[in-house]
Formats: structure tokens, C-alpha cells, sequence
């Protein structure tokens, strides 16, 4: 009777400790992973300094880097992808919710699901073989004629570049997003909504007015995880962006992301230098993704809500 | 043991002895009134399953119309056939006519928007939208008119003042209504009901989640706002209806078992189920 | 009053609608495009040799991704292998041990950081630590990169999932004597298993289609895999490479592998649902 309660602390004690240990893995991770991108940037960050940021040169000959049309490349990209996928998330999360038959829900909820799993390479295939084609043929002359005053719309219509690019992010984000709006627009209370169809309202009225002020934090939400998302895909821009580091008012124009740079040069890069300022690089675009997502994560607790772990 | 079954003295005859003449409490026989709301044959589903059996009513204009029975017999279900809020659900039908001004509501001519502006609603769980005191209130205004500012605000304050929450909200005009009490949100959706001068006001239990001090403010309440409008109230407590409303319709099991005043229904029940139900045999 | 027009704001509401069914009929229309030329292109690619043989220079026929199938195969199982206890064994710390500590916050935290780190990040961290010091590519480090990130994804969904648990299933163990760790390996495990294997089955879906932390880890090879302590061949690195080449046969393989690729994922996906769906 003795020895028994004895043995039991020293297995539960391992567990424990082994358990602790696992997590303190992820501690371990994500620390280890900054450091380690800033000891590859070193060079870079020694070399070029602040004006690493704002220097559109990149000559690997000359040795001369600059992040400046890479930024531009993600920011642009990224902001076409939001600008189009954020109202459009938020109607199909409405449809779900509130409009659509339950068949029909669970028809347009599969699609989504279904659009969120598949992987970032195939929408480049897509994009490359199929989708920049059929900018090329259909979409841009058609911009180009109507719009063309625009800079905007200017240039030769080659089908990849960074509208293509953008409408493909917007493509990749948009299950993500839609998913979370639909689940903030589905817990706003039925009496609530109730009350505001009882006033009078039609379905868009009480949903402005009332459902989207409800839930606004999860919305917001929402869309801090589509930012991060859109920020960070690789592969699928890499494909169509077009591969180079020009700054262009056009959005027909070719151009890079951040991380399509990495993809497209990092394998080659045999200077240190080089290596150096792509690692650069990848450091500026963890700062950029993480302090979006703490941003998000910072905001959501502060309203009370917290994230759900999806597979 | 209930207190019905402990005194058994009918619950309503008791407040009838002991309340007297209520304010402005009108004994005319009901085929005089004008008739606000006129039900008929009213039979409504889930589904396949069938809730609501040819009811038929007919609600006297300005007045308070109590409806009771027990819990899950079809009451709320029946005033929500009168906004046609049911709609929002895709499997709940209705069939029959109700008859608002002698038009019926539910015929697919009908302006649902419009029909809503002129039947207002409180529900049991108080309701405030997640917006400023103010807002609230004008949200039915800001929905249905074009206002100015100062008839805004002028409608506003008559609107709160009729709800009896002008003086406890004039000073937070501009804070959250969710930061209000329970029974000061209710007054405030009453206030955001009214706002935009409804002919009929749908309560559906309002004071079951109040406190009992906000619940008896509520009550005059209902009282003085027949002047103006039609009141139809569900309730679930007898001596509420007992105590606020001028006719009482007892339902059971999805039917209308017994209409009448409130002081024939509650002193001399015509039928037995409605006396049993008023002496607390059951419900 | 003047009485706003009813019929501008019944307009308004159907324009809105007509949206809303718009942007569903383009996702649904997305998806359908990119499905059928992924099944039309892939399948033009599907012979025995595709399945059967490894490359072959461009031009040459009777090639195939079998080398490259088999390297991703074997580096997906060997991060599933590192990532899945680990994680689990994190997540339980989490969940069971760490609700007061200070560890668990950080660690949550990092979780949920690393998490939202590009997958090519990861795999420039993967390099600098492993490619670099060993001096060369190889399908260890592939999988070490892939591990990483299943790794904060099986962490937290194993932590939802025993947290679903009630505590009171925990305390009826406890109060019969069980010790904590067979408690929570026991009887916990078992009432959260469905939704943990979800979890674990849907990050392996997500990490067979990844490519961008094999780019500069495995690197890629026309080779049958001897060893994984050199570059390893994969199918979506392949597939970059293919589809990157200026040859025609390359390119529609890339697709064959594309169609490899995307079966899989989308099949593990909805399996893992389905799983789910029908425990939950």
C-alpha cells in the first residue's frame, strides 16, 4: 500500500515532462526560425542596410539587391486578391447563411472545401496553362480597348503578369475567407435577426444594418487570415507572375512576389551575397505574415473571441 | 404542489376581486368594437407536422387581446402568422387568411415590408441591436423614411418618452444599448417598435426574462400604449393577462378553445378545459 | 414622414442576391474549370511507363514519375511518422497539463505562428539548418520541412479535440485510480480519437501537395531513391520543373503528376471529413 502511490508520480511525472517537451518543440521552431533567417541575412543586412527596403535594383551581377519590386510585387498582388475576394467571400458567406436552400448550401459548401484543399502548385498549372492563356485571348484585349486610358490597362496582353497573378490569390483565398464569415454570420442570434426582419427589412438591409455590426470582429477576422494567407502562397504566383523585377503601373505588366523570387532564383543563388539578400528576403516576409497574423490573433482576443484549429 | 391547486380559488377571479375597475378597462360586448385583426381558419405546419388548427380570432382595435395556455400549445406560433416572420423558415407554412383592416396578409400581393412597418414586435428575449440607444430607435425610421435631423430626434424622444425610458436613457443616447438593463432593453425595443407608429403590436411573452419591478413598469406600459395601438400579448402567466389585457383567447393544443373579455374567461370559463386550465389542473 | 421607395430598396436587396448567387455559380464554375483540365490534361498523360519507370531526358520516350511518387511517398511518411506523436504529444501537454502555464501560453503561441509561416520560410529555415551544415540536399530534410509544418497543425488540432472532452469523463478515470498518464492516453485518447485522426489526415493531405519547402530541401532528381541522404525525387517539385521546361512530353507529364497529386489530396480531404462527419 506503500510503494504503489510511489510509482504512480514517477510515470505521470515523465509524461508529463515528455509531453512539456514536445510543446516546447514549437517554442523551440519558431524561435530558432528568426534567428536562423537572420543569421542567413547577415551579409545582406550588413551590406545594404535600410535601403535594402527601398532599392529596386536586383543585379546578382554587380552584386546589388533590393526588395523594393519584390514588396511591391506581394503588395499588389495581395491587394487585388483582397480587393476581389473579400466583397465576394462576404455574398456567398450571406448565401450560405441566409438565402440559399439547404441542398444548395451544402452543394456550394463542399465547393469550397474542396477549393481550399487544392494545392497551391495546381492552381499554377491552372493559371500557366489554362487561366493566363485565357486573360491573354479574352480578358485583357477587352480591358485593354475599353479601359486602356487607364496605366493601369496598358501594355501588351500576355496572359501571365501581375492581374493574372492577383486573380488567382483571390481564387486561392477566398475559400478560407468564406468559410470564416460564414461561420460569424451563423452565430449571430435568431432573435436578433428576427427583430430586424420583423422592422421591416429586406434580407441586405437587416444583414447591414444588424448581422454584419453582430459579428463584425469575426468578419474582421476573417480577413486578417485571408491577408496572411494571400502574403505567404508561393507557388501558385510564382507560376504567373512572370518572373521579373520590375516596378510597372500596369497590371498587365510581369513582375515578383517575395516569395516567388525565393521559388524562382533561391535554388541558383551560389554567391554568399546572393544567397544572402534572398534570405533577406524570406526574413522581411516572416516579419510581414507574423505580424499580421498577431494582429489578427491580438485583435480576436480583445473582442472576446478565439480561433479554431482547422485541419 | 402549485399555489392554483393550494388555494383552489380561481387564480384570475382573485385579481378581478382584487384590482377593480382597471384604467380605462372597457366592458362592451365585443361585436360592437371594431375589429382590428380578423383570423380565419388558420392551420399551420412544420414540415409535415401540423401546429396550428383552424384558428379563428377576432381582435378588437385598441385594445389589449391576452393570449394564453400552456407552454408548446401554438401561441407564439399563431401572432407570428400576423407579421409572417414565420417566412424566414423555409419549412414552416401557413394556410387560412388573416385579416388586417379586413385585407388579408398573407396572399402573396401583400408588401411584406410594408406589412411589418404596420405590425410591430417584441420577443421574449430582449433584443437590442449591437448599436447606440439611439440608433436603435431610429432604425425603423431610418428604414422605412427620409428624415431630417431634428425630426429624428424629435420622434426619438416621443418615442422613448411613450416607452417609459426617456428619463433613464436621455443621458446615454450614444452608449450601447447592450449595456442597458434587462428590463430597460425591453422598454427600449418597445420604444423601437413604436418609433415607427405600428396599428398592432405582437408581444410574445416580453417580460418572461425580466425582473419583476421591470416587469410590473412594463405592464402600465401596455396598458397606456392601446391608446394608440392594438395589442396582441402572449403570456404564459395567468395573472398578467389577468391584470393588463381586456379580452383573453385560451389556447390548447394548437386550437382556440375559448375567446372572450378577460373577466368573463377568468370568472366564468365557458369551457371545462379553459377552467382547468385557470384553476391550475394543469399547464 | 416622407416614406423611402420601397421599390429601390426591394431592387437593392435583388441586386444583392443576384451577387450572391453570381459569385457562387463563379467559385462552383472555378472549381469545375480546374478540376476537368486537370483530369483532362492528367490523363493524357497516364500510360504504364508513367507509372512504372523513372525519368527520362526530354524527347525520350517511356518516361515516368514513378521514382518521383515514390519519393514523395516515402518523405510524407517519414514527416507523418516524426510530426503525428510529437504533435499529439504537444497537443496533450497543452490541453491536459497546461492550463495555468506559462509554457503552454508560449507554446500556443508559437503554434499558432508557425502555423501562419509560408511553407517556403520553412523551407530556408530547413536549409540553413540541415542542408547547409550536412553540405548537401536531401529527403531528410525534405521531410524535416514537411514535419514542421504538420507539426503546429496536429498540435492544435489534437488540443481542440481533447478539449472537447468533458472533464467529467477525465474525473471518473481519476476517481477509479488510474494514474494521469493512462487516464489521458486511455480513456481521453479514445473519446477524441475520430477527431484527432481527422486532424492528422487532413495536414497529410496538406503536405503531400506542398512544394515550396522541397524546393531548396530535397531538391528533386531524375533518379530512383537509393538514400534519402541525398536529393530526393518528388512529385511536385517535378511538377515544377516539368511544367518550367520548354518540352511538351515534360509539360504533360507534369500534368499526369498534377492529377496524381490532386486525387490524392482531394481524396484524404474528404475522406478525413467524412470521418468526422460521421463520429461527430
Amino acid at each position: 500500500m506503500r510503494t504503489r502511490p510511489r510509482r504512480q508520480p514517477k510515470a505521470d511525472t515523465f509524461f508529463k515532462y515528455l509531453s512539456a517537451g514536445c510543446a516546447f518543440v514549437l517554442l523551440a521552431l519558431i524561435a530558432g526560425l528568426f534567428i536562423e533567417l537572420l543569421r542567413g541575412s547577415s551579409q545582406s543586412l550588413a551590406k545594404f542596410g535600410a535601403r535594402f527596403i527601398t532599392s529596386g535594383a536586383w543585379d546578382p551581377v554587380r552584386q546589388d539587391f533590393g526588395a523594393a519590386s519584390s514588396i511591391f510585387g506581394t503588395v499588389v498582388s495581395t491587394a487585388i486578391a483582397m480587393l476581389l475576394a473579400v466583397p465576394v467571400s462576404l455574398v456567398i458567406a450571406l448565401l450560405l447563411v441566409e438565402l440559399a436552400h439547404p441542398v444548395i448550401s451544402r452543394i456550394v459548401g463542399t465547393a469550397i472545401e474542396l477549393l481550399a484543399a487544392i494545392p497551391s502548385i495546381i492552381y499554377g498549372m491552372w493559371g500557366l496553362f489554362v487561366f493566363a492563356p485565357f486573360m491573354a485571348d479574352y480578358v485583357q484585349p477587352v480591358l485593354g480597348t475599353k479601359l486602356g486610358f487607364l496605366p493601369l490597362f496598358q501594355g501588351p496582353p500576355m496572359g501571365i503578369g501581375m492581374l493574372t497573378a492577383g486573380i488567382i490569390l483571390a481564387l486561392m483565398v477566398l475559400p478560407f475567407m468564406c468559410a470564416a464569415m460564414r461561420d460569424s454570420l451563423a452565430m449571430v442570434p435568431a432573435v436578433v435577426k428576427e427583430s430586424a426582419y420583423g422592422m421591416g427589412s429586406t434580407t441586405w438591409e437587416a444583414t447591414r444594418r444588424v448581422s454584419l455590426r453582430y459579428c463584425i470582429a469575426g468578419m474582421v477576422g476573417a480577413v486578417f487570415l485571408g491577408l496572411g494567407r494571400a502574403l505567404g502562397e508561393t507557388m501558385a504566383v510564382t507560376f504567373v507572375i512572370g518572373n521579373s523585377h520590375s516596378i510597372s503601373a500596369s497590371l498587365f505588366a510581369p513582375g515578383n512576389s517575395i516569395a516567388s523570387t525565393l521559388a524562382n532564383e533561391f535554388a541558383e543563388a551560389s554567391e554568399p551575397m546572393y544567397a544572402s539578400a534572398l534570405i533577406e528576403l524570406g526574413l522581411l516576409l516572416f516579419v510581414l505574415t507574423f505580424i499580421f497574423q498577431a494582429a489578427a490573433r491580438i485583435w480576436l482576443r480583445s473582442v472576446g473571441l478565439t480561433e479554431r484549429a482547422k485541419g | 404542489m402549485s399555489p392554483s391547486e393550494m388555494f383552489p380559488v380561481n387564480a384570475g377571479s382573485s385579481v378581478f376581486a382584487a384590482r377593480g375597475a382597471a384604467k380605462g378597462e372597457h366592458e362592451a360586448d365585443i361585436t360592437e368594437l371594431p375589429i382590428k385583426v380578423s383570423v380565419r381558419n388558420l392551420n399551420f405546419y412544420y414540415g409535415g407536422n401540423q401546429v396550428l388548427f383552424d384558428n379563428s380570432l377576432d381582435v378588437p382595435a385598441n385594445r389589449v387581446t391576452a393570449i394564453i395556455g400552456p407552454s408548446g400549445c401554438g401561441k407564439s406560433t399563431h401572432i407570428r402568422v400576423y407579421n409572417r416572420i414565420y417566412e424566414l423558415y423555409r419549412d414552416h407554412r401557413a394556410q387560412g387568411e388573416v385579416l388586417i383592416d379586413r385585407a388579408n396578409v398573407l396572399s402573396p400581393s401583400t408588401d411584406v415590408l410594408e406589412l411589418r412597418r404596420r405590425v410591430g414586435m417584441i420577443f421574449q428575449k430582449p433584443s437590442p441591436f449591437p448599436m447606440s440607444v439611439f440608433d436603435n430607435v431610429t432604425y425603423g425610421l431610418r428604414l422605412h423614411y427620409r428624415l431630417s435631423g431634428s425630426e429624428i430626434a424629435g420622434r426619438v424622444e416621443s418615442a422613448l418618452r411613450r416607452a417609459a425610458l426617456w428619463d433613464e436613457v436621455k443621458d446615454k443616447m450614444d452608449k450601447s444599448a447592450t449595456a442597458l438593463s434587462g428590463g430597460q432593453q425591453q422598454r427600449l425595443c418597445i420604444a423601437r417598435a413604436i418609433a415607427i407608429e405600428p396599428e398592432i403590436v405582437l408581444m410574445d411573452e416580453p417580460c418572461s426574462a425580466i425582473d419583476p419591478i421591470a416587469t410590473a413598469k412594463i405592464e402600465d406600459l401596455i396598458g397606456e400604449l392601446k391608446e394608440k395601438y392594438t395589442i396582441v400579448l402572449v403570456t404564459h402567466n395567468m395573472q398578467q393577462a389577468a391584470r393588463v389585457s381586456d379580452f383573453t383567447a385560451f389556447f390548447y393544443q394548437g386550437r382556440i378553445v375559448e375567446f372572450g373579455t378577460t373577466r368573463q374567461l377568468f370568472t366564468s370559463p365557458k369551457q371545462k378545459q379553459t377552467e382547468n386550465y385557470i384553476t391550475g389542473r394543469f399547464g | 414622414m416622407k416614406p423611402r421607395s420601397i421599390r429601390s430598396r426591394r431592387f437593392v436587396d435583388r441586386a444583392v442576391k443576384v451577387l450572391s448567387v453570381s459569385s457562387a455559380l463563379v467559385g462552383l464554375v472555378a472549381l469545375a474549370w480546374i478540376l476537368y483540365e486537370v483530369i483532362r490534361r492528367g490523363i493524357g498523360a497516364f500510360n504504364i511507363s508513367f507509372f512504372t519507370k523513372a525519368a527520362t531526358p526530354p524527347g525520350v520516350p517511356g518516361g515516368g514519375v514513378a521514382n518521383a511518387l515514390v519519393g514523395t511517398l516515402l518523405m510524407t511518411v517519414l514527416a507523418t511518422v516524426i510530426a503525428t506523436p510529437l504533435g499529439i504529444l504537444a497537443g496533450v501537454f497543452l490541453a491536459e497539463f497546461g492550463k495555468r502555464s506559462r509554457l503552454a501560453a508560449a507554446a500556443r503561441f508559437a503554434s499558432n505562428a508557425l502555423i501562419g509561416v509560408p511553407s517556403i520560410i520553412i523551407g530556408l529555415f530547413v536549409y540553413g539548418l540541415l542542408v547547409v551544415t550536412t553540405g548537401g540536399f536531401s529527403g531528410y530534410a525534405g521531410a524535416a520541412a514537411l514535419a514542421i509544418i504538420m507539426l503546429p497543425i496536429v498540435a492544435r488540432t489534437a488540443e481542440d479535440m481533447l478539449n472537447l472532452v468533458p472533464d467529467s469523463l477525465r474525473e471518473s478515470a481519476l476517481a477509479l485510480g488510474a494514474p494521469r498518464w493512462r487516464t489521458t492516453l486511455g480513456v481521453v485518447f479514445r473519446a477524441a480519437r475520430a477527431g484527432m485522426l481527422t486532424g492528422v489526415l487532413l495536414a497529410v493531405a496538406r503536405i503531400s501537395g506542398e512544394t515550396a519547402p522541397l524546393l531548396f530541401t530535397a531538391l528533386n532528381s531524375p533518379y530512383w531513391t537509393h538514400s534519402l541522404a541525398e536529393p530526393t525525387p518528388n512529385l511536385t517539385v517535378t511538377i515544377f520543373n516539368y511544367a518550367m521546361s520548354p518540352y511538351h512530353d515534360w509539360q504533360r507529364m507534369a500534368w499526369g503528376a498534377s492529377l496524381l497529386i490532386t486525387a490524392g489530396v482531394l481524396l484524404t480531404t474528404i475522406s478525413a471529413r467524412a470521418l468526422l462527419r460521421g463520429k461527430i
